[in-house]
């Protein structure tokens, strides 16, 4: 089956099987490998990803009910000297260790901020419920996210430039 | 020396790659004409397979190959077990399943296909036939005689019997004055669950006879070794690379049956082979963690003196061995004491074989099991003599200065347990919280307050004491351009020692932390090497790195001595040059890098070139401590505890980054509270998993834990020039008792089992509610 989805600014145009999952399609199929998968049951969160801006479980998402939607990965979200505010808050307060839970990390609390600018803690720690990671026991990644937040004007401007680069982006890809 | 880095909080080489989803993981690499494997597996926890039918599967879409016991057959070695012990039973081990399964989840047929989708669906049509055999999962049960068997050979499901003995009992049972308290202790099994499962790319090149293996591993040199033996591939063809890891706490610090027959079939087919666990495998199939019954009997006096320690463990091998399964008991009646001057102690340690998936090591492996014991056992004399449990700690503590020789025969290397208990009572301001839950308790409210001061044994270690090597090997050098590659034979997946390994380096050589390259996980371009486990990276492989540096130093000085004509003990390393005392001549860094490679000019008897390898066997073990408060509050009506404060004084010796030990007491702690709260691996009569998904094991999630007060003393170790313990299990190791601790406490009973579901306070409170009744 066709399905044509916006990933990460560029439409593109593929030919997948009915039963292929999302996080397959974004890894082996588009090559975006910065999505993981930790249990292929939506229980983990590393396949997190933004799907018309919502943050969703690719693992338990068909590649075809994408179709038309417009989705960002961790790939998409900034790179080396325009990191995301959320990126850059996980490097500065070691949100992080062996990385695997990281890129599902970010996006899910990229969800929150969008709905919720200024979290209390714990609302940070309920918005990552859906998120596991084993690594960091979580502290370092709330006071990660609390960075991002306090550079938030960062993200502001982020955002401009990079909505200003989308729309110079072409169109379609093939 | 200007360049300070070795203390300072910096932030990680890693990460950049790692926040921009650009690192790689083994899934995330992909091969020309990669194939997919998928396992049939043991639905059964005993019994005899009557029948294979593959030709389903042979047939089935994009199928390559079909792989059974008997295509493996004298071709494919066993699963390896590098624990040696008198008297150990060895279970045969095949890579899938001969006659016998003997745990659900054991592969039986390998299906190898060119996409992961038609390998799993040619797996669900490969038709085997059981015969149900009567399983044993109890470990009470197992050791009875009659028993059913998990290995009929053996005769029993013992597979070895290991005693330890200190001190002058006869002291202790003709003191009339001492009292006995005798409990069981249940530590139970755990799913290590790191986020990423484990994965293996097999790559064999049939022209040029060469094995390359990508596996998520700690322990790639030593899996090179094996999977060469297994498969006969000679060793100099063998590559193993570890790219990222997704996380292992000591579950990829192993060999396991599916990387050998990834290996085989790259082999039998000429293309690579791609294995990716999913999570159910996971936890059925990669080792568990603890698993441990422990009969205590705690010897004390009227004044809080324990003056002996009886304990029987029985410890759950599973059915089969992996790489160290037997072993890792072991270290539990070595660390049984903890930090207290007990004068006897007495433990048989039995490994027990039952229908379950093998135990080995996991962040602790055998020493969190007795720092459980002990603390436990601290508090429930505290209980019984109704005193403060600090009190009780104090009165065991070895009086400052004695040396820490220990009734266990294992020798401490140095420890201020005052201090770090001092420093946690401090912080946690411990009586006005003592004050708090008098005043809750009169409202009926439960508050606990839990304490452990816990000692472990660390920094993995004197190969004279390890199953397989304890030394690591470190290489540092300098390129012609000046830029300084690392490389270690341990192999971090997560820890962070990319960045301390440069921060050592930078800081010996007086350049720019940014100069700095480090790598591991690769054996072709790393010498040799052990590893990353039981908290040894930086201790040994640190250490050998830091060795590495000095000599390139001292070779440099002699470099550029020659080139300024001074003496070479009179130059000093700074911001990128070296120079004579007093900076009135100098020569850059990297001048003398580019004049090590031309070797137009080099002082006399200086081989050209700047690399050296320095291989460090450590002399002892090192024993970090710490003292935890855990704060709980227990709802009196549905059981419910909520972590309220939690309170960690570590130390881990000397501090090389703040920011990443603060990172792994973290995380450690969280996995410690994941044991004491909600972590539980179900087998039932039937040796059937119960818990075989992450919808019924629980593993923390972010709003279990509270805001965690964390802090430090350093107390230096005379083991290494670094004066590094290790910190990478120190947070597990001293959380689980402190929580149960509190709990306890809360219940004002003197014991409760792990993990503390509602359900089990509620029993408990339900019981203590009743007239009369006294719980536990």
């Amino acid at each position: 089956m066709k399905v044509r989805i916006r990933l990460n600014g560029n439409w593109r145009e593929d030919d997948v099987e009915p039963r292929m999952l999302l996080v397959h399609y974004l890894r082996e199929v588009a090559g975006l490998t910065g999505t993981h998968i930790g249990c292929e049951t939506s229980l983990c969160g590393a396949c997190t990803v933004l799907l018309n801006g919502d943050a969703a479980k690719s693992c338990t998402i068909f590649a075809v009910q994408a179709d038309g939607a417009e989705i960002t990965t961790i790939e998409g979200l900034g790179t080396d000297g325009n990191l995301h505010p959320l990126q850059q808050g996980f490097w500065e307060e070691h949100g992080l260790h062996c990385g695997f839970c990281t890129p599902g990390m970010i996006l899910a609390a990229h969800q929150l901020l969008g709905r919720n600018p200024h979290p209390a803690r714990e609302e940070i720690r309920h918005a990552l419920e859906g998120n596991l990671c084993r690594c960091t026991g979580y502290q370092h990644i709330v006071k990660a996210i609390e960075w991002a937040v306090e550079h938030s004007g960062d993200r502001q401007a982020h955002q401009a430039a990079a909505a200003q680069a989308a729309t110079t982006e072409p169109a379609l890809k093939r | 020396m200007a360049t300070k880095l070795l203390g300072e909080r910096i932030k990680r080489k890693e990460d950049p790659r790692l926040i921009q989803g650009r690192g790689h993981y083994v899934d995330d690499i992909k091969l020309g004409g990669m194939l997919h494997m998928a396992f049939a597996r043991s639905p059964y926890g005993h019994a005899r397979i009557t029948s294979i039918h593959t030709e389903a599967a042979r047939n089935a879409p994009g199928v390559v190959a079909v792989l059974a016991s008997g295509d493996l057959k004298g071709k494919l070695g066993q699963v390896p077990c590098a624990a040696g012990m008198k008297g150990l039973k060895v279970p045969h081990h095949p890579c899938l399943a001969e006659e016998r399964v003997r745990y659900v989840g054991e592969p039986v047929v390998a299906v190898v296909a060119t996409d992961r989708y038609l390998a799993t669906d040619a797996a669900a049509q490969v038709e085997i036939e059981y015969e149900m055999l009567p399983a044993v999962t109890s470990m009470d049960k197992a050791i009875e005689s009659g028993s059913t068997l998990v290995h009929e050979s053996f005769g029993d499901n013992i597979a070895f019997r290991d005693q330890l003995e200190g001190g002058d009992w006869k002291t202790v049972e003709s003191d009339s004055s001492v009292r006995v308290i005798k409990q069981r202790l249940i530590n139970q099994r755990l799913g290590p669950v790191a986020m990423e499962t484990r994965g293996v790319v097999a790559s064999y090149s049939p022209g040029e006879d060469t094995l390359t293996v990508w596996s998520s591993t700690q322990v790639p040199h030593i899996l090179k070794t094996q999977l060469s033996l297994m498969t006969g591939i000679d060793e100099p063809r063998c590559r193993v690379i570890a790219p990222e890891v997704g996380g292992a706490f000591g579950s990829k610090l192993n060999v396991y049956a599916e990387e050998g027959v990834a290996c085989f079939a790259s082999k039998l087919l000429g293309s690579p082979v791609k294995w990716i666990e999913g999570r159910r495998e996971n936890l059925a199939g990669t080792i568990h963690g603890r698993d441990q019954i422990n009969d205590l009997e705690v010897y004390y006096k009227p004044d809080g003196k324990v003056v002996g320690l009886k304990c029987r463990i029985l410890a759950d091998m599973g059915a089969y061995f992996q790489l160290l399964t037997p072993a890792i008991p072991t270290s539990t009646p070595l660390m049984i004491l903890g930090c207290y001057d007990i004068p006897c102690v007495s433990v048989e340690t039995i490994g027990v074989f039952t229908n379950k998936m093998a135990t080995d090591a996991y962040r602790g492996a055998g020493r969190p099991e007795a720092t459980y014991i002990i603390e436990r056992a601290m508090n429930m004399v505290a209980h019984e003599l109704k005193m403060d449990p600090v009190d009780v700690r104090t009165r065991n503590f070895p009086a400052a200065g004695k040396d820490v020789a220990l009734a266990t025969g294992v020798t401490y290397d140095t420890a201020d347990y005052q201090k770090t208990l001092k420093k946690v009572l401090k912080i946690s301001r411990y009586p006005q919280l003592r004050k708090e839950q008098q005043r809750l308790r009169k409202k009926g409210k439960l508050l606990g307050i839990g304490l452990s001061t816990y000692v472990e044994i660390c920094a993995m270690g004197p190969s004279s004491r390890m199953p397989a090597g304890g030394w690591e090997s470190g290489t540092v050098r300098v390129e012609p351009t000046g830029r300084v590659t690392v490389l270690s034979g341990a192999s971090p997946h997560g820890q962070g020692e990319q960045t301390s390994f440069a921060q050592i380096v930078a800081q010996e050589l007086g350049i720019p932390f940014d100069d700095v390259t480090v790598f591991h996980g690769d054996t072709a371009q790393v010498p040799m090497g052990i590893g990353t486990f039981g908290s040894r990276t930086t201790a040994v492989g640190g250490t050998a790195i830091y060795v590495a540096a000095q000599r390139i130093r001292k070779k440099m000085a002699r470099i550029a001595a020659h080139k300024l004509e001074v003496k070479p003990g009179d130059v000093v390393f700074d911001e990128g040059t070296i120079q004579l005392k007093g900076g009135s001549k100098s020569v850059t860094f990297k001048k003398v890098a580019e004049e090590a490679y031309l070797a137009k000019h080099l002082p006399p008897g200086v081989e050209p070139g700047l690399s050296e390898t320095y291989v460090f066997e450590p002399p002892n073990f090192t024993y970090p401590f710490g003292a935890h408060v855990a704060v709980t509050e227990v709802d009196e009506k549905t059981g419910e505890i909520r972590l309220r404060n939690y309170f960690a004084v570590d130390d881990c010796g000397r501090i090389l980054n703040p920011m990443l030990v603060d990172g792994q007491v973290q995380g450690g702690i969280a996995q410690g509270a994941g044991q004491a709260l909600v972590e539980d691996l179900i087998y039932d009569e039937n040796a059937q998993l119960l818990t075989g998904s992450l919808m019924d094991y629980a593993i923390p999630k972010a709003d279990l834990l509270p805001w965690l007060e964390t802090a430090n003393t350093e107390t230096r170790t005379p083991v290494n020039p670094l004066g590094v313990k290790g910190v990478g299990e120190a947070g597990t190791i001293g959380s689980t008792p402190a929580i149960v601790n509190a709990v306890a406490d809360a219940l004002g009973v003197r014991h409760i089992d792990m993990p503390l579901k509602p359900e089990r306070v509620w029993n408990i409170l339900k019981q203590s509610a009743r007239p009369g009744g006294e719980a536990a």
